[in-house]
């Protein structure tokens, strides 16, 4: 049963990314690219690259853009609806919590505790992110010389201006896709 | 507190404008809430919206969603948590299914398909960035765990292909035995 399928997915990618942001990048990989045959790696990176340019949660727009893809809106409202429920359930209890008894320190302290592991996760999503990015393949190749040299600049000079300017990231993704179109007809 | 139509609308309506015009995460979210719930309506007030934050980091989920929800329960109530959650979902659900429904067109276009090529390596950039921005709080918290926990959370999940998701509660598992032990420490000194 697909519509089955798709909300579970989606509450485990909604119940384990902790962290915010891109803590459910990871996770989304895992679901719909490692362990269903939802996307391929080429949609992954293109879903990533769509949520970045558009507004909301990056599960909340993966999970319509896969609910889609496999179910037509039905599906994309099902992965959703998946994606919200661990939310409001937790963040409810913990607001009960909360009022009650005026502190969150274990909670705090589990987070604080996650923080190494999400930032791991992040960065080993990031890495085959980067590898689409300048190979075309998911994992690094093992011959180097296909490394494509307009989206190394790309990656160069917006993460300079990132980490110098601290800019909205909506800039450098403008930047770059402006960039690709420019130096793809000279190159 | 009693509610009529035209503030559930109100809820309803910020929460949807919020979120459709919110470009880059959720932490931008927390302040636009702030603005709106706490400055112009005054339904909040400035130290609850401090501890809504802290909870909307702490639970799982996106944080823009979270942070809604509390927003939501406290105007309305459950009603109100629910009203809030659509109205963040909403905008991201219609625009996405928007694009769904061209991407096929669009990604056969050379010049859609040369400026996705570029906005990737934008991707890799901005991850890059945050990855390096969490790393070094991570080192900076000038402890050896949080260290070798991330180096070998990464090795398992990169080179070994562990499960994420065991990675994440065995992290966590470790982060509350840690604080316990450290609470209990600070406890029997004090």
């Amino acid at each position: 049963m697909i519509y089955l399928q798709l909300l579970w997915s989606f509450f485990q990618i909604g119940l384990f990314s902790i962290g915010g942001g891109y803590a459910a990048m990871p996770l989304i990989q895992h679901q719909v690219v490692d362990l269903h045959p939802w996307l391929t790696m080429t949609e992954f990176a293109d879903i990533m690259t769509i949520a970045e340019m558009t507004p909301g949660p990056i599960a909340i727009n993966s999970a319509t853009f896969v609910g889609i893809q496999v179910a037509g809106i039905p599906g994309a409202l099902v992965a959703t609806l998946g994606c919200v429920l661990p939310s409001c359930v937790i963040v409810t209890l913990l607001a009960c919590v909360y009022y009650r008894f005026k502190g969150l320190s274990l909670v705090q302290g589990v987070l604080l505790g996650l923080r190494p592991a999400v930032v791991a996760t992040i960065a080993s999503a990031g890495l085959s992110l980067l590898a689409m990015a300048f190979y075309g393949t998911r994992g690094l190749p093992v011959d180097f010389t296909t490394l494509r040299p307009v989206p190394v600049v790309i990656f160069a000079v917006g993460l300079l201006v990132l980490r110098r300017w601290k800019v909205n990231p909506i800039w450098v993704m403008v930047g770059a896709g402006v960039a690709g179109l420019v130096l793809y007809q000279l190159v | 507190m009693q509610l009529r139509k035209k503030e559930y609308g109100t809820l309803f309506l910020s929460t949807l404008q919020l979120s459709a015009f919110t470009f880059g995460g959720g932490f931008v979210i927390i302040p636009l809430l702030r603005k709106k719930f706490v400055e112009k309506l005054g339904w909040i007030d400035e130290g609850e919206m401090m501890d809504f934050t802290a909870i909307a980091q702490s639970s799982p989920g996106a944080i823009a969603v979270n942070a809604s929800i509390l927003v939501g329960y406290r105007v309305a109530g459950i009603p109100g948590a629910l009203l809030a959650v659509c109205g963040t979902v909403l905008p991201p659900l219609v625009i996405i299914t928007v694009i769904s429904f061209f991407y096929e067109a669009f990604r056969s276009n050379p010049f859609v398909s040369m400026a996705m090529d570029g906005m990737l390596a934008g991707v890799a950039a901005v991850i890059c960035d945050v990855v390096l921005t969490m790393g070094w709080s991570v080192l900076r918290m000038k402890r050896v765990m949080p260290v070798l926990v991330m180096v070998a959370a990464f090795l398992a999940v990169a080179v070994f292909g562990v499960n994420i998701i065991l990675v994440i509660l065995a992290c966590g598992a470790l982060g509350a035995l840690d604080t316990w032990r450290r609470e209990k420490a600070r406890r029997e000194r004090g």
